[in-house]
């Protein structure tokens, strides 16, 4: 019977997963969400922020292939900017197809903040190629490097711009992203120009950043859907709209699938055991 | 001189950057601004060209000689052809975003899905504990994961502390014995190249 357990169809296994990602993203299981040190810490970095004066970069280095862990980070670290009154500098990333989750990010946060204006209290940097250099570069000067914003505007003509000149003016980075990019932000952004630097990961990446975290190098970080899902939560709890939270929807599933790969692992371990005590 | 032309620049420039850093001189600044602002950018962009070069004359042979799946290699052609000329057609307009919004983050999101799927059966099939070092590995890989998920902290409140421990303390050791690794590595190979020793990225040999 266990031989045959240990053969299983790999097709119930996929269809085990489908039904622990579905039926909580159907029915919410609302389990409660604590809070951790690194999320907690970048939370409050912003927070305590004076409006109208530095502004934070928000980066979105990562693609499609990301999106369910970071674009909520996104979300809600542009919403808390806004309700701060925080100028927010949004760079589309370091390659070309993560521009697009900066606008899907834009698009969905803006309709909540209608008081929000171009130019003054955000500005879009669209991509240009040179990645780790971009990071150099902007150390010197933001509009020369950029020359225009995502739209076509010149940087010079915009009133944020004319403030932000270069890191001077910024008292954050965040960079979200699904690679090793956050490290370039403190190679060169906070090790050459002093800024500070915080990032918000994917889980799987997480675990890499903690020496950077201990060091004081990152401000604070999000790892993964559950740095993403508390966030959700501090902003909701400031009273700041947090929008269709989807991360914290996100996390009843994560928790389903994450028992059922446990109760898997543990049942083939019993079976490989079994098995083998036979043999 | 093909093959010393690249390592002379290389010696220059190399030692010129590690200088600048170390120099705050203004003619040191400038030298690092018209560099990391001109230069350098430029030279991406070029780097884009050949990418696209490469990527054409790949798969331009590929569909010529009809080799295995050349079809899919038609598809990339016609996808990238398709997608740059809209792109300047209509100066990065609507359509666009629709085949960003509709076409190229869906396909990307359902590849990065389907992981979930095949971890799960890895998972049932191959992580076993069959010495200490895989138990070690297994025991401590089921508790970051529940951990790390809201059930965890309901079964046990204490749970994503333990987690958080073992990100703070025993995984950070780990990591960071690495990275000084990583770091000398780095530090070694490039005085390698700037010093014209190691030569790979010259290619041919």
């Amino acid at each position: 019977m266990w031989e045959k357990l240990l053969r299983l169809d790999r097709r119930w296994i996929f269809v085990l997963v489908a039904l622990s990602v579905l039926i909580p993203l159907l029915r919410p299981l609302g389990l409660p969400m604590r809070t951790t040190e690194p999320v907690l810490n970048l939370y409050t970095y912003i927070d305590t922020l004076k409006p109208h004066d530095k502004a934070v970069i928000l980066v979105t280095d990562f693609d499609p292939s990301t999106m369910p862990e970071l674009l909520p980070m996104a979300e809600a670290i542009m919403r808390h900017c806004f309700a701060r009154k925080i100028p927010l500098i949004l760079y589309g990333g370091m390659y070309p197809t993560f521009v697009g989750m900066a606008k899907m990010a834009l698009s969905r946060v803006l309709p909540d903040f209608p008081d929000v204006k171009y130019g003054e209290d955000y500005v879009f940097l669209g991509y240009i190629p040179g990645t780790s250099l971009i990071i150099l570069s902007m150390g010197e000067s933001i509009s020369k490097t950029f020359g225009n914003d995502y739209y076509g505007n010149k940087l010079d003509s915009l009133p944020l711009m004319q403030r932000v000149k270069n890191y001077d003016q910024v008292a954050l980075v965040i960079d979200l992203s699904g690679s090793g990019t956050p490290v370039w932000w403190i190679i060169y952004g906070y090790q050459r120009y002093g800024v500070r630097v915080g990032c918000g990961t994917t889980a799987v990446s997480a675990a890499q950043y903690y020496p950077y975290l201990q060091t004081g190098q990152f401000v604070g970080m999000l790892g993964g859907l559950k740095g993403a899902a508390e966030y959700e939560t501090l902003i909701e709890r400031a009273g700041i709209p947090p929008g269709r939270k989807t991360a914290s929807i996100g996390m009843d599933a994560q928790s389903i699938v994450h028992l059922m790969l446990i109760f898997l692992i543990i049942l083939g371990n019993i079976g490989y055991f079994i098995v083998r005590r036979k043999r | 001189m093909r093959r010393t032309g690249p390592l002379v620049v290389a010696f220059i420039m190399g030692f010129a950057m590690i200088f600048q850093y170390f120099i705050p001189h203004p003619l040191s600044q400038k030298f690092y601004e018209i560099m990391v602002q001109q230069w350098l950018i430029i030279i991406s962009i070029f780097l884009y060209l050949f990418g696209l070069r490469s990527f054409t004359l790949y798969h331009y042979h590929k569909v010529r000689r009809k080799k295995e799946g050349w079809y899919f290699s038609l598809i990339a052609l016609l996808a990238a052809l398709i997608t740059v000329i809209i792109g300047f057609g209509t100066r990065r307009g609507p359509l666009f975003d629709k085949i960003y919004d509709y076409i190229l983050a869906p396909l990307q999101a359902t590849m990065f899905s389907l992981l979930a799927f095949f971890i799960a059966s890895a998972a049932y099939r191959a992580f076993r504990a069959r010495n200490l070092e895989a138990t070690l590995l297994l025991v401590t890989a089921t508790i970051v994961m529940l951990g790390r998920v809201p059930f965890g902290a309901f079964m046990w409140h204490k749970l994503p502390d333990v987690v958080e421990w073992i990100l703070k303390y025993p995984n950070m050791a780990a990591q960071r014995g690495i990275l000084i690794g990583v770091g000398l590595g780095m530090i070694a190979t490039s005085m390698k190249i700037i010093l014209g020793i190691e030569r790979s990225y010259l290619g041919g040999e």
